[in-house]
């Protein structure tokens, strides 16, 4: 198709070239990653911190195994002064004090912090149970096992890396698709395009080659992030799905991009028109939070929106290992969407300002 | 033989002004054509119509003998378009921006630096389009349209908004371009642009050809008075108007000025009286044919 190689090839390096551009879609997500995936690192509420004041034997004699469940949740800091460990929980410096005198284990606590105090007290209480059952030598009747439903590896990052992902390529293509169409316009290009051999077909599929290459480059770079040791990301043995996953959402997202830039007149309106799209369907599509937290009639809403689709796929075949064919209907959804609105986008478009 | 451009009767509005109001020319194989006239004459739109890109409300243009619209892919390769100084692509080299177009057209790299070569730009090849003069825009915007060798360039205001130094380089660019033997046709709003390069011209004003011919012819035409002047007191206004009845003396404390049609026997009588210092004798221009066609001053 003539036209297609050097159109590709000028808006890419248009791309490359362009700082601000580069910045905005690849390293501005990529902070996010790295502050959400920091952040989130050590999920859930940190240890609840504790004194123990001179010897407590219901601590110091548990088994290993025991003792490090126990670390845990608690941190126990010895301190021999009693009157200085009182005064520290008083502050609030610590939940609480134990003591143990012979077959006594007393708790003093602050009813400051009521959460972590329970806690606190329901904890220990445990402990002297466990310490009662361990001296009478009678073997438990009773066993309590745990078992986490998710995979072992599903920290933070597994769910953070796939949204992050999602919004990063929707800022792209959207960006990319309306900015090209408005300045072309007003810089004439298109007028130029058109008084050109080339055909229209050339020209939006190079559009369109070059915001699947920026797409699967950022998938590239957040993957290949994500995975560091740091933050630990681990993929299922389906995550390959994510590329056609990533080039579908591409065509959706660029269609959003297209309709934009068709209406719009400048590159400001344009991005103002982007950005009133875009960040609002990252928050409802989940990408920054959870969309489960949100109310029920907000995530009915969100269904008319690509990326909510294309985050819930990608946690499917990345996360939580499933199938490929578990996404197809996702995949549906985001082709579908691509034609319909590009179709009026289509319908909107004009050559030239005037 | 059929003409390269035949415009009949064109019309076009938008809303309630006559952009093109009825307008019918015809350009030749090989000639330089110019469309002058102000701003909002309807210029470019009579331009845009000829090259395709718009549709005329009424009337008939044939481009080699074809129609232009709609979108003519046998014509496209065979005609060049110069848009203006910011139709390039973003962020490009010279070099870059004219191998992008060469190859839209099916032209190689290798005539694509040639072309910048003829341009004189091969310095600026690797300087981004954006980072570019004025007139090196100008010229790489023309190379732009000349890369696929087209036998009717188009060109639209080449010079506007440039310093005088730049469009008088231009102008030498632009006749070369036309020496070569292709048909160019430019538009412009420089009197002086149209009368140095322009085998013919069509005066355009509020959206009609007002006149059409050589800028020579036009001029004569109108048997305009011949300006003399010489330096303000080289001799008395009294005794200047009496070398020759009918002509007009004005003396402006620069300039003497004697208009007249019989410019022989003033210059006689004047180096007689030991006059000439600082003459300048200015025949009439395009200036004065607009001034006759519409009765006001020529405002670009």
């Amino acid at each position: 198709m003539k036209g297609l190689g050097p159109l590709s090839r000028a808006m890419l390096l248009g791309f490359l070239r362009d700082r601000v551009t580069l910045f905005f879609t690849i390293v501005f997500p990529l902070m996010f990653l790295v502050l959400f995936g920091g952040l989130f690192k050590d999920a859930g509420v940190s240890q609840t911190e504790i004194l123990q004041i001179g010897n407590v034997p219901v601590i110091d004699q548990m088994p290993a195994d025991a003792r490090t469940e126990l670390d845990k949740v608690l941190k126990v800091e010895r301190r021999d002064d009693r009157q200085a460990a009182l005064q520290a929980v008083r502050d609030g410096d610590y939940a609480a004090a134990v003591e143990q005198d012979g077959g006594r284990v007393i708790v003093h606590y602050s009813a400051a912090d009521q959460v972590r105090s329970g806690t606190v007290r329901s904890i220990l209480n445990l402990l002297v149970q466990d310490a009662n059952q361990a001296a009478s030598g009678v073997p438990p009747r009773f066993n309590l096992e745990l078992s986490q439903v998710e995979d072992e590896s599903l920290e933070a990052i597994q769910f953070v890396t796939p949204g992050l992902l999602g919004w990063a390529i929707a800022t792209g293509a959207t960006f990319g698709a309306s900015l090209t169409l408005v300045s072309w316009r007003r810089k004439r290009i298109l007028r130029r395009l058109r008084l050109s051999p080339a055909r229209v077909p050339a020209i939006v599929l190079a559009r369109v080659l070059v915001s699947v290459l920026i797409a699967l480059g950022q998938t590239a770079i957040f993957l290949g992030v994500a995975s560091l040791p740091y933050f630990g990301l681990r993929l299922s043995g389906y995550w390959w799905m994510a590329v056609p996953l990533v080039v579908c959402a591409t065509l959706a997202f660029m269609s959003i991009g297209l309709l934009a830039g068709a209406w719009a007149k400048t590159e400001e309106s344009a991005s103002a028109i982007v950005n009133l799209i875009v960040l609002p369907m990252a928050f409802l599509s989940g990408s920054f939070i959870p969309a489960d937290n949100l109310p029920g009639w907000i995530r009915t809403v969100s269904n008319v929106f690509p990326l909510k689709h294309l985050n819930d796929a990608m946690l499917d075949v990345m996360v939580r290992g499933q199938p490929p064919t578990a996404v197809l209907p996702q995949v549906g959804i985001l082709i579908g969407f691509a034609v319909v609105v590009a179709a009026l986008a289509m319908w909107l478009f004009r050559w030239d300002d005037v | 033989m059929v003409e390269t451009i035949q415009v009949d009767d064109v019309r076009k509005r938008y809303g309630d002004v006559a952009a093109v109001d009825g307008v019918s020319f015809a350009v030749r194989e090989g000639e330089f054509f110019g469309i002058l006239g102000p701003n909002g004459a309807g210029k470019t739109t009579t331009l845009e119509i000829i090259e395709g890109l718009r549709k005329a409300d009424s009337g008939s243009v044939r481009v080699f003998g074809e129609s232009p619209w709609p979108r003519n892919p046998a014509l496209l390769p065979r005609i060049g378009v110069q848009l203006q100084a910011s139709s390039f692509f973003e962020r490009l080299t010279a070099r870059e921006q004219i191998r992008t177009f060469a190859a839209l057209y099916g032209v190689g790299p290798a005539r694509a630096d040639e072309m910048l070569e003829e341009v004189g730009l091969t310095e600026k090849a690797n300087t981004r389009s954006e980072k570019l003069s004025g007139g090196q825009m100008q010229r790489l915007s023309i190379a732009l349209a000349l890369v696929h060798d087209p036998e009717l360039v188009f060109l639209d205001e080449p010079t506007a908004a440039l310093d005088p130094q730049a469009r008088r380089n231009l102008w030498d660019l632009l006749r070369r371009i036309n020496s070569t033997g292709r048909t160019v046709v430019l538009s412009t709003h420089y009197l002086d642009e149209a009368e140095a390069l322009c085998d013919r011209v069509a005066i355009m004003d509020h959206g009609r050809v007002l006149e059409l011919g050589a800028p020579a012819a036009l001029v004569r035409g109108l048997a305009a008075p011949t300006r003399v002047s010489v330096v303000s007191g080289a001799l008395p206004v009294e005794e200047a108007r009496t070398i020759q009845s009918g002509a007009a003396v004005d003396d402006d404390g620069v300039s003497l000025t004697i208009a007249t049609t019989e410019p022989g026997p003033v210059l006689a009588a004047l180096a007689e009286r030991d006059a000439l210092h600082g003459l300048s004798v200015r025949g009439a221009t395009l200036e004065d044919v607009f001034l006759h066609l519409t009765g006001r001053e020529y405002r670009a």
